[in-house]
C-alpha cells in the first residue's frame, strides 16, 4: 500500500516495507518496543538503582546479621549458601517490573494505541520480556560483583557450569515474567501490579532454600518448599556453582520453567487481545 | 473515493458484566466528511470507537469500517485506520521525535522513513522545537497534537478521534479543530466523539446523538436544531410603545404563538423563515408607530436540542432531569 500526502510543504510517498515474512516482522516489532523499554530505563535511572540496593540490603543482612546464626552444613560457607539464592531472589522480583510495566501501558491508553496498529501481537510482550530480561542480566551482575566483595566464591566447579547456572537463572526469571505480565493485564493499574506481585512471590522466595536449608523448617512446610520452582532452581545453581549433585534439581527445574511458559504465555496474549484502557 | 460510506456499523449491542454500552448502535458516516458522535460519559461513545478501531469485539450486530469488517479484517483494516484516544496515548519518557519514530516502525516504515516521517509531522504540529524533549513535559495541548501525529503516520483515509479535545485549553482547542478540518479538506473521513456540542457544530458535517448506547437523533446541526422547533425571534420595543400592535405585526410572521411580557416591553415567537423576514417585520413594527429597543433572533444551541431529546444537558453537570423535559424525550424519540 502506498498513500501521497499533499502537505503543507512536499508531498510524501509513506510506504511501508514490503516482503517480509511475518515472523521476521514479529522479531522486529518486538525489538522497537524493546528498545523503548531499555530507553526509559536508562531515563528513570533511580529504578534500576532501587531495584539493586534492596537485594544488596538482604545480602548484608543476611550475612552479617543472620548468618552467623545459620547453619548449612559442615564445609559450607553460609554466604557461599546464601548468593545463589540471592541471585534468584533478585532476578525474580526483577521480573515483576514486567507487570507493573505492562499496567502503566495499560492505564496510559499505551496498550489501545499499540493494539490499533498493524504490529504483530505478541511483539509488545516478547518486547517488554525482553528489556526486562536485559535489565535483569545488568542486576544479577551487580549482585555477583557485591556478593564477591562479601567473599561469595564459586566452589569446585567449571566454567561451562557457571554459564549453565546464570542462563538457568535467566530462563527462570523470563518465565516469571509472564506470569507477571498476566497479572499485570488482568489488574486494574500499577500500584496494584505491583502489590498483587508481590503478595505471592515473597512468601514463595522465602519458603524455600534461598536463605535456609529446607531440612530446618517444619515437615508440612518442607514438603511445599522442597518442590516448589524457586527451590529446586536455586539447588540447580547452587550444585552449579559450588559443585555437587546438579541432574534431579536441574531437570525439575527445566520442566518448571517449560511448563510456566508454556501455560502463561498463551494467556498473557490472549489478555493482552482482550485488554483494553481506560 | 466511492459512494460506499466509510463507516456503516449495523445494531451493535455490548455489554461488561450487567451495564450495557451499546444497545442497538447504527451509524453510518459519508466518505470525505466529518461525523461526530455527541454525547453525554457513559453513552456509549468510546465503545463505539472501540470497536470500529478493532479494539473490542460487538456482542452481536456488524461493523464496517472503509468495506473492511471489523472483526474478520481486522489486520488489514489496522493499516489503514488511525485511532486518537482519550488519553493523549505517547509515551512519556520518550521524545516527540523518538514517539513518532517507534509507531513509524510499528507501521513497518523502515528507518529512514519512518525518521523522515517523523520530522514531517513534527513540524507540521509545530513540534520542531519540542522534537528532543521527553514527551513527559510537554503541555496537554502539545501531547494531544504529538498524539494525532502518531495516528497520521500512514497518512490514514479514516481517522478515529475519541474526544479529542477534553481537557484542553481554548487555544489548543481550536488549534486542533483547525487541524481537524485541515485533514478533511485533505480528503481524510474523520469520526469524532464528543461532548462539547459547540464542537460538533463547528466541525461536523453530521452529527449523531448517542444516549443509553444507542442513536436517538441524527442529522446536520441544522436538522437537529430545527428539531427543537427552529429559531426564535425576541423584541423588546421602546417605552410607551404600544405592545398589542406590536403583537400583531409579530404574529405575521411568527410561526406560532407570540408570547408577551408587558412589564418589560418583551415580544417573543417561534420564527422558521430565517432571517430574511426580519427587514419586512422590522418595517412593520415601525409603521405602526412603534420604536425597536431591541432585537435579537435566536437559532437553538446543540444543548437545547440535547436537553429536548434525552432530558439531560450533554455534559451532566448535576443537572437535575424535570418530569417536563422527560416528557419531551419520551414525545420525540417514540415519533
Amino acid at each position: 500500500m502506498s498513500t501521497i500526502i499533499s502537505g503543507s510543504a512536499a508531498a510524501v510517498v509513506v510506504r511501508p516495507v514490503e516482503g517480509r515474512s511475518r515472523f521476521v516482522w514479529s522479531l522486529l516489532d518486538a525489538w522497537v518496543v524493546c528498545r523503548r523499554n531499555l530507553i526509559q530505563t536508562w531515563r528513570v535511572p533511580e529504578l534500576l538503582v532501587f531495584s539493586t540496593i534492596q537485594p544488596v540490603m538482604f545480602v548484608l543482612l543476611f550475612v552479617y546479621v543472620f548468618g552467623g546464626a545459620i547453619n548449612v552444613g559442615p564445609g559450607v560457607d553460609y554466604v557461599d549458601f546464601l548468593m545463589p539464592g540471592i541471585f534468584i531472589q533478585t532476578a525474580i522480583f526483577g521480573s515483576m517490573v514486567t507487570g507493573v510495566g505492562l499496567a502503566e501501558d495499560r492505564q496510559r491508553g499505551l496498550i489501545d494505541r499499540f493494539r490499533s496498529l498493524p504490529m504483530s501481537r505478541g511483539a509488545l510482550l516478547a518486547g517488554r520480556t525482553l528489556s526486562d530480561l536485559f535489565r535483569n542480566v545488568f542486576v544479577v551482575a551487580i549482585m555477583l560483583l557485591v556478593g564477591i566483595a562479601v567473599g561469595f566464591r564459586f566452589g569446585d566447579t567449571t566454567v561451562p557450569a557457571v554459564l549453565v547456572g546464570f542462563a538457568l537463572m535467566l530462563l527462570f526469571s523470563y518465565a516469571f515474567a509472564w506470569v507477571s505480565a498476566v497479572i499485570g493485564l488482568s489488574v486494574r493499574n500499577a500500584e496494584a501490579a505491583q502489590s498483587a506481585g508481590f503478595i505471592w512471590v515473597f512468601p514463595l522466595t522465602f519458603a524455600s532454600s534461598a536463605f535456609v536449608p529446607v531440612s530446618t523448617m517444619p515437615g508440612w512446610l518442607q514438603a511445599f518448599a522442597e518442590h516448589q520452582p524457586i527451590t529446586v532452581t536455586i539447588d540447580a545453581t547452587r550444585a552449579l556453582f559450588l559443585g555437587g549433585p546438579v541432574a534431579s534439581a536441574l531437570l525439575q527445574s527445566l520442566a518448571w520453567c517449560v511448563g510456566m511458559l508454556v501455560v502463561f504465555v498463551p494467556w498473557c496474549i490472549r489478555a493482552y487481545r482482550r485488554s483494553t484502557g481506560g | 473515493m466511492s459512494d460506499k460510506p466509510a463507516v456503516l456499523a449495523h445494531d451493535l449491542h455490548k455489554r461488561f458484566g450487567t451495564s450495557v454500552a451499546l444497545a442497538g448502535l447504527d451509524l453510518s458516516v459519508a466518505t470525505g466528511t466529518v461525523h461526530a458522535v455527541l454525547g453525554p460519559n457513559g453513552a456509549g461513545k468510546t465503545t463505539a470507537v472501540k470497536i470500529l478501531t478493532t479494539l473490542l469485539r460487538a456482542d452481536s450486530g456488524h461493523a464496517e469500517v472503509l468495506g473492511l469488517d471489523v472483526s474478520r479484517r481486522a489486520g488489514e483494516l489496522r493499516s489503514r485506520i488511525g485511532l486518537t484516544g482519550q488519553y493523549a496515548a505517547v509515551d512519556e519518557r520518550l521524545t516527540g521525535q523518538e514517539n513518532l519514530e517507534m509507531f513509524g516502525r510499528l507501521y513497518r516504515l523502515s528507518v529512514v522513513s519512518a525518521r523522515a516521517r517523523a520530522e514531517t509531522l513534527l513540524e507540521r504540529f509545530d513540534l520542531t522545537d519540542a522534537a528532543r524533549r521527553q514527551a513527559g513535559t510537554y503541555s496537554g495541548g502539545m501531547r494531544r497534537r504529538l498524539d494525532l501525529a502518531a495516528s497520521l503516520i500512514l497518512a490514514p483515509p479514516m481517522l478515529f478521534l475519541d474526544e479529542p479535545t477534553t481537557g484542553l485549553d481554548p487555544r489548543s482547542r481550536i488549534q486542533m479543530w483547525e487541524v481537524i478540518e485541515e485533514l478533511v479538506r485533505d480528503g481524510t473521513t474523520v469520526l469524532l466523539t464528543t461532548q462539547y456540542l459547540e464542537e460538533a457544530d463547528q466541525l461536523a458535517r453530521r452529527i449523531s446523538v448517542i444516549d443509553g448506547g444507542r442513536v436517538i437523533a441524527e442529522g446536520t446541526a441544522d436538522d437537529l436544531k430545527s428539531q427543537v422547533g427552529g429559531d426564535r425571534l425576541d423584541i423588546v420595543i421602546a417605552r410607551g410603545g404600544d405592545v398589542d400592535a406590536a403583537r400583531g405585526v409579530l404574529a405575521r410572521f411568527a410561526s406560532g404563538e407570540v408570547s408577551v411580557d408587558a412589564d418589560r416591553r418583551r415580544l417573543s415567537a417561534p420564527m422558521n423563515r430565517g432571517a430574511g423576514v426580519l427587514p419586512d417585520m422590522v418595517r412593520g413594527v415601525d409603521e405602526v408607530g412603534v420604536t425597536l429597543e431591541d432585537i435579537a433572533l435566536h437559532r437553538p444551541t446543540l444543548d437545547d436540542v440535547f436537553l429536548a431529546l434525552t432530558g439531560h444537558h450533554a455534559r451532566d453537570e448535576g443537572t437535575a432531569t424535570s418530569p417536563h423535559e422527560s416528557t419531551t424525550t419520551e414525545e420525540l424519540v417514540t415519533t
